[in-house]
């Protein structure tokens, strides 16, 4: 259920820039990465290289590798509609279908794969807003606009998504940067019930989010406006926020840059 | 909600997530600027709706007096011959050529439109957009004698061959049973206004679909979703309400179109027999009016016409009533 990734040199592009460059890391299976760092520095731009989803803006290409497992997700007869239905993901902004009902929403990664049985339907959708905890909150109106919802309610409908479709990987590009506290921690105790089951990267500005819910973090950072992006240093949270081998991210999550 | 592009236009006190929006402050109405404004604006939307109230009023006038006098039901019958000492007119004739070819003509125009639209918005390159989208307008600016002339004289060759096929291959089939005539048959009527009203559909449909947030967009393709799947949940969805306005609007020039269908029909001579088939002849309300404009010679006789003209009113009306209703119902889900 829950796979490793392996990033070796990885460069992004937009056209003719250079966004990230040379990234090498290890995501282990059932573990929270987080992903620090100024803004700019490339690591939501990294972490859409993980699901493909960076080529749905015009240019956007990468050169290195990226396996799962032992699958390489820019093999040349790999299609990345395959990759995005395996590595799962939920935005900085919650955008579940506003034409769609709450039940249609967790649903509707199920139906594009050609789930039609209403009742093993049914069962998916309940599992997964239980899994997003929130079941009990919706159970009764299932039927009604997944818009209607609250803000932190809506991110937890796009996480039921998202996870609906069994992924490998869960990617979390800030989910809780449009979120009250209240919000926030509900959305973090739930990354800490997921990752019994998913593989899971999360992006956040916050950094005690990243001390609170990761087992290891990444320090991205870029040498100056306009050069690209690039991954500083990666390790076990607690060795970064106490003990990290280079200065930048000691300036960094000591708060004395960013 | 607006007829044009069905999106919310006027704001009803509540914003996006339920707060309330700011409204007129009451503090600065007196200034001479707001005042004039304001006046302005409200003066306008006050002469709109006059307008419209005087229209049906004054069709509803003229047409009574006629109406009253009418010896054959005005709606079931197929005579028309409103002057003399005992007027008859019945309109179903036209009811049924008007509703006929503007159906064919939304069948037609309503799916190539939203293709059309998608194509512009969904798949061509981008250096492509602009000047095919600016073609397509161009299209909506062709004045329609234009159209009529090109039906007349380029299209209906290429049709006649067309309609021999069908009419000896689906013959048995009582919409498309021959008739012996040619040229200006409600079938052929229908195709020359589904090119006119195609623009229309485009270019609101295009707005429309060019606004789905992209939010939604990535949404669907990182459930795993192909182009076609990511379109078919979240820009098609988005864009249902404007599509349908779009209909609307075009399907108001359908049935009032009248310089190219007057140009192009086949009329019936009084009392030809009858037949349900789209390859017969027949007036539209438009064309029957237009054709015979000369003739308003007598109160009852101007007066046939304009109830005539006061069921096409009625007609495109009842459409668009019906159409806000749809737009209305699925309202929760559209924001």
């Amino acid at each position: 259920m829950a796979k490793r990734i392996d990033v070796t040199d990885l460069n992004v592009y937009y056209s003719a820039f250079k966004a990230v460059e040379g990234v090498s890391m290890t995501v282990e299976p059932r573990s929270v990465t987080a992903f620090i760092g100024p803004s700019g520095c490339g690591k939501s731009t990294f972490l859409r290289t993980l699901n493909r989803m960076h080529e749905v803006i015009a240019g956007g290409r990468v050169e290195g590798k990226v396996m799962l497992d032992n699958q390489d997700l820019y093999a040349p007869n790999m299609d990345p509609v395959a990759v995005r239905r395996t590595v799962g993901m939920v935005f900085q902004r919650p955008n579940p279908f506003p034409t769609m009902s709450i039940y249609d929403n967790v649903a509707a990664g199920l139906r594009l794969n050609g789930v039609k049985n209403k009742k093993s339907l049914d069962g998916v959708v309940e599992t997964s807003l239980k899994s997003a905890n929130l079941w009990n909150e919706v159970k009764d109106r299932l039927g009604k606009p997944g818009a209607g919802l609250s803000g932190g309610q809506q991110q937890r409908l796009c996480i039921a998504r998202a996870i609906a479709v069994q992924p490998q990987v869960l990617l979390m590009d800030e989910p809780c940067s449009a979120l009250d506290p209240i919000s926030t921690l509900a959305i973090e105790d739930l990354v800490s019930q997921l990752k019994n089951e998913f593989t899971i990267v999360i992006v956040t500005h916050n950094m005690q989010q990243a001390a609170r819910v990761s087992d290891r973090t990444a320090f991205f950072n870029l040498r100056a406006t306009g050069e690209p992006g690039r991954l500083v240093e990666i390790g076990d949270t607690t060795k970064i926020f106490n003990n990290p081998t280079q200065q930048a991210t000691e300036d960094y999550i000591s708060g004395r840059f960013g | 909600m607006s007829s044009v592009t069905g999106v919310p236009t006027v704001n009803d006190g509540e914003g996006p997530d339920g707060q309330r929006v700011p409204q007129a402050d009451r503090a600065s109405t007196g200034r001479l600027g707001d005042r004039l404004f304001g006046g302005a604006a409200t003066a306008s939307g006050v002469i709109v709706i006059a307008m419209v109230t005087l229209i049906a009023t004054f069709l509803i006038i003229q047409a009574v007096p006629a109406l009253m006098n009418n010896q054959e039901n005005f709606l079931t019958s197929r005579v028309w011959s409103p002057g003399g000492e005992e007027p008859g007119f019945g309109i179903l004739e036209f009811l049924w050529t008007t509703v006929a070819a503007a159906t064919i003509a939304m069948l037609i125009a309503v799916p190539f439109g939203v293709a059309v639209a998608l194509f512009l918005t969904q798949y061509a390159p981008a250096w492509m957009r602009g000047p095919a989208a600016a073609l397509v307008d161009l299209l909506a600016a062709v004045p329609s004698i234009v159209y009529g002339l090109w039906g007349l004289i380029t299209f209906a060759p290429f049709f006649k061959p067309f309609q021999g096929w069908l009419e000896s291959t689906f013959g048995w089939f009582p919409l498309l049973a021959q008739t012996g005539i040619t040229g200006g048959t409600i079938l052929f009527i229908g195709i020359v206004l589904s090119i006119m009203v195609v623009p229309i559909v485009t270019a609101l449909s295009r707005e429309i679909f060019g606004q789905t947030p992209l939010a939604h967009k990535e949404g669907a393709l990182a459930l795993g979703a192909t182009h076609w799947e990511m379109i078919r949940t979240t820009v098609l969805p988005f864009g249902r309400p404007g599509v349908i306005s779009a209909a609307m609007l075009a399907l108001g020039r359908a049935l009032g179109e009248t310089l190219a269908v007057t140009f192009l029909v086949s009329s019936l001579p009084n009392g030809a027999a009858w037949t349900w088939s789209l390859f017969n002849g027949g007036e539209t309300f438009a064309s029957k009016i237009a054709n015979n404009a000369a003739e308003f010679s007598s109160p009852t006789r101007t007066g046939a016409y304009i109830a005539a003209g006061l069921v096409l009113f009625v007609l495109t009306f009842a459409v668009n009533s019906i159409a806000r209703i749809v737009i209305e119902r699925r309202k929760a889900f559209s924001e």
